[in-house]
């Protein structure tokens, strides 16, 4: 068998160049790569469409730097969105907030009013990473990676959270929960970049909290993730609710037979182990280095349990 | 002649003035502010990137290498294959060598180099690497040792047949290296006076050595045949030796310097990139510098053996036991050298035990060559020692420790490998355990505690150094032991010990292979030891020197001069009325007396001091999840004597922490394709800082009166019970003691629900 030739060319030589500024300073550059940064992004949506080869955005680079570094892309351009005026601000918006695309998970998670309001995002923020992974790390990042292990994707679909998303045709809106399309992928078209992510004001009684498994402490990956999100009446009865798993499938999945389960109720028992079955039953995991598929299944059914408890405490707290 | 081995001048009396203090180590400044020099810090000019071409498959035949297109990338200076290294024949120790850095007739393990490119840029080496065309018949592959000692298995190395097997199975190739038996007495019959008998089968998984230094060298080879190379080493002697043999060099020819050391814990006593480095460097004409990435140092540098072992023991009602039998397979990658023959020696070592029957096993498989690490291969068969010993405890009913102490050996014990021990301190050990903190307070309910405990040998062998007196009267230190833990800052201390001055007035360096005698691996716990032996002699005699010196200046015998603190005095008022002469009084008149003072030492040393060790530890386990969480741990050792207690403590801790990894979630995750699906820290799970509670330590000091300080050996010993007491703490918890690593959370899991069917524990 013969190895295959060349594809594309790579050089990491030059990213580092450009985003660290490191050089080597040894010439003889192979690169095919090209690193822009675009003033605006109108710019960064045209740089994108005209690309011949694969393209990427560039936002805190805590996936993409990793990916080209242990060869898995090899873009032949990347554009870095950091440079663009007004997109690194959180600002309140209809009572809720809207996220700017290159607002880092510290600056979230050091937010006081966002942190006050959607406790179960920012318990997803919290988990990615270090400290210095989230100095870096944004949630638009880690949504549009793809992963279905991504720990701020379930709690942010949860509440129901929506992206504005700027391309070639112009600007639509479009929940998050309808962005990713499996391991890697998105429903983003190309030369579509998300401009902000919005979150809606938190109705009156509700909570939302979000928890994953994984067998270490941190800097690990979810094996299962599940956010909740509910409301509750003025007598502690939970009449909404949205429970989304991450890492049990190839998608985030938000099973109808979860929030079922726990409409109506107090959270009783019964209702925890409805849900935790629900949980279970919709799981689609493989079986793979982060986990077996029995594991997971189990434990996303404890999780659930556990999670929408903490969302319903949370909730009481706030009523 | 009578020497330093002979005569150590252990004083049990002796009041130290720096030995047993903690001063901020040699690395210690330089490493926090970032500015000490790695391997991969040292630049030279005009240098190129060297970069490796893996094999993708985990067994094929090697049919053909293309390099022509490889070599036509701008920037491509000089590309590595088989064809360049000296054949050397199969199956040797050298065959083995050669084959590990560059695969010739077959590639053995995904990963195994094929081709190396020399360029200007990574970018073009990286280019050029895709352009390499090679062709691979390949094979069917064997991952696991035990799948490989079956008859059907696919055979590595059609040439090997088991060592130690007579018969037709001595005959046939084999993927078993060897069948090594290790007794005494007769086991066989003596289970029969064994009031209980527990038994079970082990296994534990290959873990890698986690050093946050990837591998690093450059090579600079000269037209005129010399051979420079800088790398991160624990073994700069051995990697010249091994060199000059698969390169065909001399000695004289190739001067290596070691580096600081950013972790090796035994995986830097092999090399990987720098022979073909030192081809590259003389094809190229230019240095070479070789970065394994961290995909590479974990697909293709030196993990630890994985084990299936079979551990009975028996014992009386009285606690005593009376018979101990194992069986025990290791993996050892491709080639032989797990070093899997300490297992046998050192696994029921710290028991007496008059009947012992081992028979172990050294498998070749289709994953990268095993290395060494802390305890080779003992802490994977203490993993079943100390379960069956807890088993048999709870068995009878009695303490952990007391059931331990009832067998625990004393002096004068013979081991099964023939060594008779002088003083040891497993007793007191024992004894400290029972007596501390964490043994005696109450368990929070729902967690589980374990004990165990473990053995090494410590090792001495061949050291060379050298101490030099400045004109000021400050010592220099040239040492040949690679500093993995802060050596360097002991060496220091027992020199300024001896000399009765500042410490702050000694420094020690690290030499390149060219500036002294041969020394051995820093490994085995014997750095501290041996070199320390060689620096007290050293200090001796330049201490003898000095005081010759000061006899001549004042024109009396020698024996009428002693020395003290730093000064030599007359030794009595008879010798006259001087002034006491300090070191710089003398050494910086050296032009008038007898030119510079120095001490050389070059020895093989003997005398080191078994180390034993027990671990306490307090899990809690999530009962849904089966997520163990270790809320409190205590590592109980004999040190000898602590030269430096602070760096005793870290290596007690970062024993425990790294067997904590081990026992819960490191493991290797192999494809039906044979390729490793973790090859990096997000997957491999190592432990992070807030995985591992506070290590607690109680230093034992039981000296050892082979060394002038009483110091043994403590850098392996602490890891060698840590599976078995977090795998004995997870049985006190869930009902059930795991017998598989990882006790990672699927496996525990499942344990708790077997447990709750048979309705057992907690
Ligand atoms: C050590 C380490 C630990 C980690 N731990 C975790 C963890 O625990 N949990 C977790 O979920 N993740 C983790 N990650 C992954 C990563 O940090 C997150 O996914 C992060 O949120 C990615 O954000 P970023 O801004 O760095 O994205 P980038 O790397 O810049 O981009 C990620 C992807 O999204 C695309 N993209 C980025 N921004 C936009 C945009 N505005 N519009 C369209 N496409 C865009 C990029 O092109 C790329 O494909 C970890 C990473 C590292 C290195």
């Amino acid at each position: 068998m013969l190895l295959q030739a060349a594809r594309e060319k790579g050089n990491l030589a030059k990213i580092r160049r450009a985003t660290v500024g490191g050089d080597t300073g040894q010439g003889g550059s192979m690169t095919g790569l090209r690193y822009e940064s675009p003033p605006t992004l109108d710019a960064a949506v045209a740089l994108l469409n005209n690309a011949k080869g694969l393209a990427r955005v560039l936002a805190g680079g805590t996936d993409v730097i990793v990916q080209m570094e242990t060869d898995l892309i090899e873009p032949e351009l990347l554009v870095d969105i950091k440079k663009i005026p007004g997109l690194r601000t959180i600002v309140a918006e209809n009572g809720g907030f809207r996220i700017g695309a290159t607002v880092s998970g510290m600056e979230m998670v050091e937010h006081a009013a966002l942190c006050a309001t959607w406790p179960g995002v920012i318990d997803g923020v919290k988990l990615i990473g270090s400290i210095q992974v989230k100095g870096r790390a944004t949630i638009a990042g880690n949504l549009c990676n793809g992963s279905p292990a991504a720990d701020s994707v379930p709690p942010l679909a949860a509440a129901g959270a929506v992206a504005r998303v700027i391309g070639p045709q112009g600007t639509r809106e479009i929940a998050v929960a309808k962005i990713p399309a499996g391991p890697g992928k998105t429903h983003l078209g190309k030369g579509e970049i998300v401009e902000s992510i919005f979150l809606p004001a938190r109705a009156k009684h509700s909570g939302d909290a979000y928890e994953r498994f994984t067998p270490r402490t941190e800097m690990d990956i979810a094996v299962v993730g599940v956010a909740v999100n509910l409301t509750l009446d003025t007598s502690g009865v939970v009449i909404s609710a949205r429970v989304v798993l991450g890492a049990v499938a190839p998608t985030i999945l938000e099973p109808a037979d979860c929030a079922k389960a726990i409409v109506g109720t107090r959270l009783e028992e019964a209702a925890l182990e409805q849900l935790a079955a629900a949980a279970s039953a919709a799981c689609r995991p493989i079986d793979d280095k982060r986990g077996t598929r029995e594991f997971r299944v189990t434990v996303a059914g404890v999780l659930a349990r556990r999670v929408a408890q903490k969302a319903y405490d949370r909730a009481r707290h706030i009523a | 002649m009578t020497t330093i081995l002979d005569k150590p001048g252990f004083n049990p009396d002796r009041k130290y003035k720096i030995i047993g203090t903690s001063p901020v180590k040699h690395d210690g400044f330089d490493k926090v502010t970032g500015r000490a020099k790695f391997a991969a810090d040292a630049f030279l000019p005009g240098m190129l990137v060297g970069k490796f071409l893996r094999s993708p498959h985990p067994h094929a035949w090697l049919r053909k290498i293309d390099i022509s297109k490889a070599l036509k990338v701008a920037g491509v200076k000089a590309i590595v294959t088989r064809d360049d290294f000296p054949e050397i024949k199969q199956g040797t120790g050298g065959g083995d060598m050669t084959r590990i850095a560059m695969a010739r007739e077959k590639v053995l393990w995904e990963g195994h180099p094929v081709a190396a490119v020399a360029a200007t840029s990574e970018a073009a080496a990286k280019a050029a690497l895709k352009l390499i065309e090679v062709e691979y018949e390949v094979l069917p592959h064997v991952i696991d040792p035990v799948a490989a000692m079956q008859a059907d298995a696919p055979v590595l190395h059609d040439y090997m047949r088991t060592k130690g097997v007579k018969g037709p199975d001595a005959e046939r190739p084999t993927n078993i290296v060897e069948r090594l038996v290790l007794s005494v007495g007769d086991a066989d019959s003596a289970f029969k006076d064994a009031d209980v008998i527990v038994e079970h089968e082990y296994d534990t998984k290959p873990m890698h050595q986690g050093y946050i230094e990837p591998q690093s060298c450059i090579a600079n080879a000269s037209e005129d045949g010399q051979v420079e190379l800088w790398c991160c080493t624990q073994a700069p002697w051995v990697y010249r030796d091994r060199l000059t043999d698969i390169l065909k060099l001399d000695s004289a020819k190739i001067r290596i310097q070691q580096s600081e050391l950013g972790g090796g814990f035994g995986g830097k006593t092999t090399f990987y990139a720098e022979p073909v480095a030192i081809l590259l460097s003389r094809k190229a004409k230019a240095p070479v510098k070789m970065t394994l990435t961290r995909v590479e140092v974990l697909k293709a540098t030196g993990p630890v053996s994985g084990t299936h072992t079979r551990i009975k023991m028996g014992c009386k009602k009285d606690g005593t036991i009376v018979a101990a039998d194992a069986e025990l397979v290791f993996q050892t990658g491709p080639y032989t050298g797990s070093a899997f023959t300490n297992a046998p020696q050192a696994m029921f070592t710290r028991y007496d035990l008059k009947n012992v029957k081992t028979v172990s096993y050294e498998v070749v498989s289709n994953r990268p060559k095993v290395s060494s690490f802390r305890a080779p291969c003992v802490p994977q068969a203490v993993f079943g020692v100390e379960g069956v010993v807890s088993e048999l405890a709870n068995r009878i009913g009695m303490d952990q420790i007391d059931f331990r102490l009832k067998n625990a050996i004393v002096e004068g014990h013979k081991t099964i490998y023939g060594e008779v021990f002088t003083k040891i301190g497993f007793v007191e050990t024992l004894k400290a355990a029972k007596a501390c903190d964490h043994y005696n307070s109450p368990l929070p309910k729902g967690w589980g505690r374990g004990v165990a405990c473990g053995f090494w040998f410590n090792r001495g062998g061949e050291t060379a150094g050298t101490v030099n007196l400045a004109p000021d009267g400050t010592l220099t230190i040239i040492l040949g032991t690679a500093d993995v833990a802060g050596s360097r800052m002991s060496m220091s201390m027992m020199a300024a010990e001896e000399f009765g001055i500042p410490v702050d007035r000694v420094r020690s360096i690290l030499a390149d292979t060219h500036s002294l005698g041969y020394n051995r691996v820093t490994a085995g716990s014997r750095t501290t030891f041996s070199s320390g032996m060689i620096v007290v002699d050293a200090s001796r005699k330049i201490i003898a020197e000095l005081c010759r010196r000061a006899a001549k200046i004042w024109g009396v015998p020698e024996d009428g001069v002693v020395f003290e603190d730093g000064h030599c005095r007359p030794a009595s008022s008879n010798v006259g009325d001087f002034t006491p002469l300090s070191m710089k009084d003398i050494a910086s008149k050296t032009t008038y007396t007898m030119g510079a003072i120095a001490g050389h030492s070059e020895m093989n040393v003997t005398g080191a001091g078994p180390g034993f060790g027990l671990h306490i530890v307090d899990v809690d386990v999530d009962r849904q999840t089966g997520l163990v969480a270790i809320k409190r741990y205590t590592v109980v050792e004999d040190a000898g004597k602590a030269i430096s207690p602070q760096q005793v403590e870290g290596q007690y801790q970062g024993g425990a922490v790294q067997g904590i990894g081990w026992a819960l979630n490191e493991e290797y995750i192999y494809g039906a394709d044979g390729r490793l699906q973790n090859a990096g820290f997000l997957d491999y799970r190592m432990p992070v800082a807030s995985d591992v509670p506070m290590i607690d330590t109680v230093i034992v000091e039981v000296p050892n009166p082979k060394h002038p300080f009483g110091l043994r050996g403590v850098g392996e010993v602490p890891v060698t019970p840590t599976m078995a007491a977090i795998g004995n703490a997870i049985g006190e918890a869930i009902g059930i003691r795991p017998r598989s690593l990882p006790m990672s959370p699927p496996k525990v899991l499942k344990l708790i629900e077997e447990a709750r069917v048979k309705g057992l524990g907690g």
